[in-house]
């Protein structure tokens, strides 16, 4: 017994105030969602639009954002950051998840718009059209009104996955939640409490977004 | 007045239009007949630009529609269609559904819209709907709805393709009567129709298509009682 007191003891239970350190990291998951989920979703709405506009977007685009759709995010991640180093501008870690978050989210959103913009029958354009509207104006009082509402569901699952798999950036060493659940693993050896906790935050990131956009989905029926 | 010179149409290998030669005079009203796949509703298309023509010439107030230099959405405001689908904006309100053209078009501001829509909508009986959304509405009304909305442009010509083939039975009257109305206040209107005794009271003349010519072209009332070709009377005697 006497000896125990000369061993140094590495491992320290898990304390309260490490709660601050995990919502500074759950800050950043939804700093780099946030990022990932609006600017994604930007491109993603032209991408969508160029798939269904043009023959020849739908043939070269296409196929580019199906690389993206189809190769797992973590393999992206890495290589897109591990590949500006050997050019010679290093990337931190931070910057190359949101550039890789950002393609992977547009990818995916933009077969959801491009899906939007054709669930507007083409009659309906023709009639706005043949009230004097241009192109433009179709699209932005007709066809997108009423694409948004068409996509709103299928993009709600896009935007809640993408907030999940921001965790993998974590392999890159940027400091989210589920890095910093696994530096206090390390410390604590009590994984199952703060796994929970984690996933509680991820909770709480995840659930405001579901409420948000089925309250939309409510508001925006059609009567 | 609509002219139309020699205007062929065709959808890759299929002629729907054949050397068509049409004019409509200022006031008139010219019901179209004939069977399915007649060109009769294409007819309509290439009139406001929604279909490109591969020859000929259609000249709208002496505008050529297929010229390069034609601003096709300034001429689309001289010309209403309803179609045979209402294609109601689902998102708008019945009284935004009208307004939105007015407004996004002819940059009308959102009160002159407004009494512009109202105007419109209770024109065609819809004035107690404005406040309603189109999901709300019958078949008919909606109908009436789309007839409002294209009125609301104040278009010199209305364009109807089958507007009421769409429709249950029981409501196929109500749009009628909304035509008769409109052809009461002298608009110049081609009306696509299946409804033969329609045609026969409501307007100046009919022409009859067949495989994308017009086979007949007559005052209304003489092509339905006497027609003179025996495709004419073939069709006729089918559809009566």
């Amino acid at each position: 017994m006497s000896e125990s007191a000369n061993v140094i003891q590495f491992f320290t239970g898990f304390r309260l105030n490490d709660l601050p350190f995990l919502a500074q990291a759950a800050g950043n998951t939804l700093l780099i969602s946030v990022i990932a989920i609006s600017i994604g979703t930007v491109f993603g709405c032209l991408f969508g639009w160029a798939l269904y506009a043009s023959k020849y977007a739908r043939y070269i685009l296409g196929s580019i954002l199906d690389v993206f759709r189809s190769v797992p995010l973590i393999i992206q991640l890495l290589l897109f950051f591990n590949f500006f180093p050997i050019l010679g501008f290093p990337l931190d870690p931070f910057a190359a998840g949101c550039v890789v978050l950002i393609v992977y989210m547009s990818s995916l959103v933009a077969q959801v718009a491009r899906g939007g913009i054709e669930a507007v029958p083409e009659s309906m354009r023709r009639a706005s059209r043949s009230l004097g509207m241009s192109y433009f104006q179709d699209m932005r009082y007709v066809v997108w009104p009423i694409g948004v509402r068409a996509m709103l569901p299928a993009w709600t699952g896009v935007a809640l996955g993408v907030l999940k798999d921001s965790a993998l950036v974590s392999v890159l060493g940027y400091l989210e939640l589920l890095r910093a659940s696994q530096i206090l693993i390390t410390r604590t050896q009590e994984p199952f409490i703060i796994l929970a906790i984690v996933g509680a935050f991820y909770f709480a990131l995840s659930y405001p977004i579901g409420k948000i956009t089925a309250k939309l989905e409510k508001r925006w029926q059609y009567d | 007045m609509i002219e139309l010179q020699n205007v062929d149409k065709s959808f890759g290998e299929l002629n729907v239009l054949k050397s068509i030669n049409l004019n409509v005079e200022k006031g008139e009203v010219l019901s179209v007949i004939g069977a399915s796949g007649s060109g009769k509703s294409t007819m309509l298309y290439c009139i406001n630009a929604l279909e490109k023509i591969q020859g000929g010439n259609i000249l709208v107030d002496g505008i050529n529609v297929h010229a390069a230099g034609t601003d096709v959405n300034k001429l689309r405001q001289k010309i209403g269609m309803v179609f045979q689908q209402w294609n109601s904006f689902p998102h708008l309100s019945v009284l935004d559904n009208v307004a939105l053209a007015p407004k996004i078009v002819l940059g009308k501001s959102k009160n002159e819209a407004r009494e512009i829509a109202e105007k419109h909508l209770r024109h065609v009986g819809l004035g107690d709907k404005i406040d309603t959304y189109p999901t709300r509405m019958s078949g008919g009304q909606q109908q009436r709805l789309a007839i409002a909305r294209a009125l609301a442009m104040e278009p010199s010509y209305m364009l109807f393709d089958e507007v009421t083939s769409a429709l249950d039975p029981e409501l196929v009257g109500e749009v009628l009567d909304t035509l008769r109305l409109l052809r009461e206040d002298g608009m110049t209107m081609i009306v696509v129709t299946h409804e033969i005794n329609f045609a026969r009271d409501v307007s100046d003349r009919i022409a009859f298509f067949h495989q994308g010519i017009i086979e007949e072209l007559a005052p209304a009332k003489e092509l339905v009682n006497s027609p003179k070709s025996t495709r004419t009377q073939q069709f006729l005697s089918k559809v009566l």
